[in-house]
C-alpha cells in the first residue's frame, strides 16, 4: 500500500498526508497512548474507533498539535513536523471539529463559519477599521466562500439565527461549516454524529461523504457509533486502552478477533 | 372555437421572448437568491440562455413535438428548460417535485417523455430508480452538479454543458431553431400539465397558446399588471397557476419572477422581495395568521394593547378604506396612525407591504382571515379556476370583494348552472383535450365548448358573483333527503385555527359524522401555555382537553349549519380526532393538498364505522409512509365523542 489505492467504489487514495509513527502520550503516570503508528492517505476516509477513555481525542489532539507526544515523530507529507501550536498546524490545512460543540453561541451562524476564514484574511485591523479597498475586498471574497459553504449544507435559512437558539444537530452542521470554511486539506472530525438521531446521522454522512468527493478533502473521524463507521469510512483504526489493536478495512477490521472482543468483552470465565 | 384573441406576432413563446429581449433588454426577468445575494437576469440574458439551452437540446437529438419532463423546486433555470423546449419545437411538461417515483413513473410512462430536465442529484437518482420502466427516456439532463459525478454519464449530461454545446454549434442550430418555431402557431401545443387527480390517476391537459397566452393577456389587463410588477414563484411549477403566473404572465407583461433560496427561506425571501403580485392558498394565509396571533400572544402587554386597539379599528375602516368607500377624517388618522404603528410594520414583517393584487383559491378561505387581511390593507381577492380553464373562471374585481364569493367570470368567460347545480363554463383558455384520453375529454368538454367545472354553485342574484357550494359529486342526500355538502361544513371547521383539516361523513346515512386534523401549531402552542404535558402528535391528538375544544368548535359549527335553510341537516353528531396528519405521501390527500374523500373513507373505515354504532373507544392500526418511501404502521386507541345538535325548525315559509 505505499503508493496509494483503490476505493471499492472507484476513487483513487493518494501519498500519505500524516504519518504517524510510534506515538506515545503520557499525562504525568497516565500513558494515554502507547506506541501507535498509522497513516492518512490523500483523499482517504479514515476512522479512529474504540470504546470509551481508548484514546481516540488524544489523538486527534496530537494530530492538531494540541498535545505534544513525549515520544514518536508525526511525517506531514514526507517530513517529520515540528512541535508547532494549533494556529500554525490549522494554517498548514488542518481542521478540526470538536467533540462538545464549540461554538460562538451568541453569534449567527454566519459569523460563527465566518471564523473560520480568519486565517486566511491578512488585512490588518486600522484599514479593517477604515474599511475602504482591501478590507472590504476582502471580506467580500471570503464571505463567498462562507456562502458557498453554506450552501454546500444546506443551512440557508439559519443563515442570520444566532447559534445558541439552534437544534443540536444544526449546531454540528454550523460546525463543520466552520471547519470547511478554511478549506482544509484535511479535516478532523471528533465525534460528528455523537448525540444524534438517526436522521441527523443519515444527513452528517451524506455530507461528510459529499465533502470528501466535492473538494477532495481528506477527512479524519472518530465515532464511537460502529455501523456509521463501517459504511462510510475508507481505513479504520481501532484503538483500546492507549494501544492499536486494528488497523484495515472496514471488513477486516470487522472481522478482527481483538477487535470483537474490545468492544463485546472476553469471557474470562 | 375564438380565433384571432392573440395579437399578430404574438402568438407562440419564442415571439414573446424574442420581443421581451429587445422592448426590456435591461429590466430583470429572472431573480433567485444564491449565495446570499439576489441574482438576477435580464430579459435580453434570458433570451440567450433560452435559446443557447434550446440548441443544446437539438445537439442532443430533440425532436419537435416531443414531451420534455422539468422536475424541481421554482428555479429560474427550470422556467427556461420549459421556454427553451418550447423554442425547440418540443412541449415542457413540469412535474411536482415531491412527486415519489412511482407518481413519476405514471407520468412520464404516459407523455413518453425522451428528455428529462432534473434539478439536481435527488431528482436525477429518482429518475434512475424507475430507469426499467421507462424505454422512452433517452436523456437526463441536470442542473445542479453536486454529487454527480461518479455517475455514469452516458445519458446524463450537465445543463450547463448542454447550453455550452449548443452555444458552440449556434451556426448550425439556430436555423433549426428558427425553422421549427416558424411552425409553431397560436394552436400549437403549449404546456402540458398533470392534474393532481383528487381520484384516479392523473390527466395530462393539453394547453394550446392560445389558451394560456389568451389567459394571461386577460387577467393581466383585469389588473393592470406591467413590466413594474414582481411576484415570487414559490407554488409547485407542475401547478397551473404558476404555470400562467411565472411564465404566461410574466412573458407577457415583463414583470419579474423571483425564486427563493430554499423552500425553508420562503418566508425571509418573501419579505426581501416584497412582491406586488402575490398569489397563496388560504392554507398560507391561514398558518401567517396563526403565527402572527401567536407571537402577538408572547408580545409584551404595551404592544399586544397596541395591537388590540388598532386591529379593532382596521377591522372597522380597513375594507372600506380599500374598497375607496367614503370614511369619516377622524377614522381615517386613526387608520394612518395604525398604518404607522401596527399595520406598516406588520405587513413589512410578512412581506405583503407592497402586495397590490393578492389571490388565494383553491379552498375556501375563513372570513375572518381574509377580512384581517383586507383590513390591514392588502388587496387580497379571490379567484376560482381549475387546469381545464388555463387558471381563470371566476374572479373579484377591486372593490367588489367578499369572502363567500368567488367573483364575477373572468374576461372572455361564459359561465352556465345546469340543472343539477354544476357549473359549467366555456372561454379562450379551455383545454384542448386530455391527453390519450378521449373518454375523459369527452366527459368533460362537450361538442359546444362547455367544460364541467365538477363544482356546484350558483349565481347571486343581486351582485352576478358565483357562489361554489362543494364538488357536484360528493354533494349527496342524507337518509331524510336534505342535501349533504361535506364541503360547506368542513371549511367552517377549518376556520378554526386549531383544526387543520375536518372529513365529513354523512351521506344516504340519517346523521353526519367528522374526522378531525389537529394543527399542530396551533394546539402545541396552546397546550405549552397551558402546561399540558404530551411527547408525540398522536397523544397532543388525544388529548381530552383537545378533544374538548374541538367539541366547543364543532357545537359552534353546528350552531351555524343550523342557520343554513338547505344544509341545515349537516349537523355533526359525532366526530374523533384522527391519531396521524392527513398526508399526500399516504395517498389520503392531493399533492396540493386535496383530501381524497374515498382514499381516507376506505382506509379508515374501521373508525367510520365505530361513528356510527356508537363505540365510545375505538382501536386501530394505519399504515404510513415515509418521505423515501418506506411504510411503516402506527397504532392508536381513539375517543369518539357525541356533540350536540341544534334542532332545527323548518320554516314554512323555505
Amino acid at each position: 500500500m505505499s503508493d496509494g489505492y483503490v476505493t471499492p467504489d472507484g476513487r483513487t487514495i493518494g501519498e500519505k498526508v500524516l504519518e504517524m509513527r510510534n506515538i506515545t502520550l503520557r499525562f504525568g503516570g497516565v500513558v494515554a497512548i502507547k506506541d501507535i503508528s498509522f497513516d492518512i492517505r490523500e483523499g482517504e476516509i479514515r476512522a479512529i474507533i474504540g470504546p470509551n477513555g481508548a484514546g481516540k481525542s488524544s489523538m486527534l489532539n496530537v494530530i492538531n498539535g494540541f498535545y505534544h507526544p513525549q515520544e514518536g515523530e508525526i511525517l506531514f507529507h514526507g517530513e517529520v513536523r515540528k512541535p508547532m501550536k494549533p494556529y500554525q498546524i490549522a494554517k498548514q490545512g488542518i481542521a478540526r471539529t470538536f467533540q462538545n460543540i464549540a461554538l460562538f453561541k451568541g453569534m449567527s451562524t454566519l459569523d460563527n463559519i465566518m471564523t473560520g476564514r480568519f486565517n486566511h484574511m491578512k488585512t490588518n485591523m486600522l484599514s479593517q477599521m477604515i474599511w475602504k479597498g482591501p478590507a472590504a475586498r476582502e471580506e467580500q471574497e471570503n464571505r463567498e466562500i462562507v456562502e458557498k459553504v453554506i450552501d454546500f449544507l444546506e443551512i440557508q435559512a439559519i443563515r442570520k439565527t444566532p447559534v445558541g437558539a439552534l437544534p443540536y444537530g444544526l449546531q454540528k452542521r454550523v460546525e463543520l461549516g466552520r471547519a470547511l470554511a478554511a478549506q482544509p486539506k484535511l479535516l478532523l472530525l471528533d465525534e460528528p454524529m455523537a448525540g444524534m438521531n438517526v436522521e441527523e446521522k443519515e444527513d452528517m454522512s451524506r455530507f461528510i461523504l459529499d465533502v470528501n468527493d466535492e473538494f477532495g478533502t481528506t477527512i479524519t473521524l472518530i465515532e464511537h457509533d460502529m455501523g456509521v463507521v463501517m459504511d462510510i469510512s475508507d481505513r479504520v483504526v481501532v484503538m483500546d486502552y492507549g494501544k492499536k489493536i486494528g488497523d484495515g478495512t472496514p471488513d477486516e477490521v470487522r472481522n478482527n478477533q481483538a477487535v470483537i472482543d474490545a468492544y463485546l468483552g472476553v469471557d474470562h470465565g | 372555437m375564438s380565433d384571432n384573441v392573440l395579437p399578430e406576432g404574438l402568438d407562440t413563446f419564442p415571439k414573446l421572448l424574442a420581443r421581451n429581449a429587445v422592448q426590456w433588454a435591461n429590466v430583470p426577468a429572472y431573480r433567485e437568491k444564491e449565495y446570499g445575494i439576489w441574482q438576477s437576469w435580464s430579459w435580453s440574458q434570458v433570451s440567450e440562455e433560452v435559446n443557447a439551452l434550446a440548441m443544446g437540446y437539438v445537439a442532443l437529438g430533440l425532436n419537435e413535438g416531443d414531451y420534455v419532463a422539468i422536475i424541481g423546486r421554482n428555479r429560474p433555470y427550470l422556467y427556461w428548460a420549459m421556454l427553451a423546449a418550447q423554442a425547440a419545437g418540443a412541449i415542457p411538461v413540469p412535474l411536482y417535485q415531491d412527486a415519489n417515483a412511482e407518481e413519476m413513473a405514471y407520468v412520464l410512462e404516459h407523455c413518453g417523455a425522451r428528455f428529462i430536465i432534473a434539478e439536481d442529484q435527488e431528482q436525477v437518482d429518482k429518475v434512475l430508480e424507475i430507469q426499467d420502466q421507462l424505454p422512452n427516456v433517452e436523456q437526463i439532463i441536470y442542473f445542479d452538479k453536486r454529487g454527480m459525478r461518479k455517475y455514469e454519464h452516458k445519458h446524463l449530461n450537465a445543463y450547463e454543458d448542454v447550453q455550452a454545446e449548443g452555444r458552440a454549434g449556434h451556426e448550425r442550430l439556430e436555423p433549426v431553431l428558427k425553422e421549427r418555431q416558424a411552425k409553431l402557431d397560436e394552436n400549437s401545443t403549449c404546456v402540458m400539465l398533470y392534474t393532481s387527480g383528487t381520484t384516479g390517476k392523473p390527466k395530462g391537459v393539453v394547453l394550446s397558446n392560445t389558451n394560456i397566452i389568451a389567459s394571461a393577456k386577460a387577467s393581466s389587463e383585469f389588473d393592470n399588471l406591467n413590466a413594474g410588477d414582481s411576484v415570487l414563484a414559490y407554488l409547485p411549477m407542475a401547478w397551473v397557476g404558476d404555470f400562467i403566473f411565472s411564465i404566461g404572465q410574466s412573458c407577457w407583461t415583463g414583470f419579474c419572477v423571483a425564486c427563493p433560496e430554499s423552500p425553508e427561506t420562503m418566508q425571509a425571501d418573501l419579505r426581501e422581495i416584497g412582491p406586488s403580485y402575490f398569489f397563496a392558498p388560504p392554507r398560507f394565509f391561514e398558518g401567517l395568521l396563526t403565527n402572527v396571533m401567536i407571537r402577538i400572544e408572547d408580545a409584551s402587554p404595551m404592544k399586544k394593547k397596541l395591537f388590540d386597539i388598532f386591529m379593532a379599528h382596521a377591522k372597522m375602516v380597513g375594507p372600506d378604506l380599500l374598497d375607496g368607500k367614503s370614511v369619516s377624517t377622524g377614522d381615517k388618522f386613526k387608520y394612518w396612525l395604525g398604518d404607522l404603528l401596527i399595520y406598516g410594520p406588520l405587513k413589512n414583517t410578512l412581506g405583503l407591504s407592497r402586495v397590490r393584487v393578492g389571490y388565494t383559491a383553491g379552498e375556501a378561505i375563513g372570513p375572518e382571515i381574509f377580512e384581517f387581511y383586507r383590513s390591514l390593507g392588502i388587496n387580497l381577492k379571490q379567484l376560482y379556476g381549475q387546469t381545464e380553464a388555463s387558471v381563470f373562471i371566476t374572479q373579484q374585481p377591486d372593490g367588489e370583494v367578499r369572502a363567500d364569493t368567488v367573483g364575477v367570470p373572468s374576461p372572455g368567460v361564459e359561465l352556465r348552472i345546469a340543472d343539477n347545480g354544476e357549473v359549467f363554463y366555456r372561454s379562450p383558455g379551455t383545454f384542448v383535450r386530455y391527453y390519450k384520453n378521449p373518454e375523459s375529454t369527452a366527459d368533460t368538454k362537450d361538442a359546444e365548448g362547455w367544460v364541467a367545472t365538477g363544482d356546484a354553485g350558483f349565481i347571486e342574484e343581486s351582485s352576478g358573483h358565483l357562489r361554489i357550494i362543494d364538488r357536484a359529486k360528493d354533494v349527496g342526500k342524507m337518509a331524510d333527503g336534505s342535501m349533504f355538502a361535506p364541503k360547506f361544513v368542513e371549511n367552517k371547521l377549518k376556520f378554526f385555527p386549531n383544526i387543520l383539516e375536518a372529513v365529513v361523513f354523512g351521506d344516504t346515512r340519517k346523521t353526519c359524522t367528522a374526522f378531525i386534523n389537529i394543527d399542530l401549531n396551533a394546539v402545541a402552542n396552546w397546550a405549552e401555555r397551558n402546561n399540558v404535558a404530551y411527547a408525540s402528535y398522536q397523544e397532543l391528538a388525544g388529548h381530552p382537553q383537545v378533544l374538548d375544544t374541538i367539541q366547543g368548535h364543532i357545537e359552534e359549527v353546528n350552531k351555524s349549519v343550523a342557520l343554513d335553510e338547505m344544509l341545515s341537516g349537516c349537523q355533526i353528531d359525532r366526530f374523533l380526532v384522527l391519531h396521524k396528519e392527513l398526508d399526500p405521501d399516504d395517498g389520503e390527500m392531493t399533492r396540493t393538498r386535496k383530501v381524497r374523500r374515498k382514499i381516507v373513507g376506505e382506509k379508515f373505515h374501521d373508525l367510520i364505522s365505530a361513528l356510527y354504532d356508537g363505540s365510545k373507544t375505538i382501536s386501530t392500526e394505519t399504515e404510513v409512509t415515509y418521505e423515501d418511501g418506506r411504510k411503516g404502521s402506527i397504532k392508536a386507541t381513539l375517543e369518539l365523542r357525541d356533540v350536540a345538535v341544534v334542532p332545527v325548525t323548518k320554516e314554512v315559509a323555505a
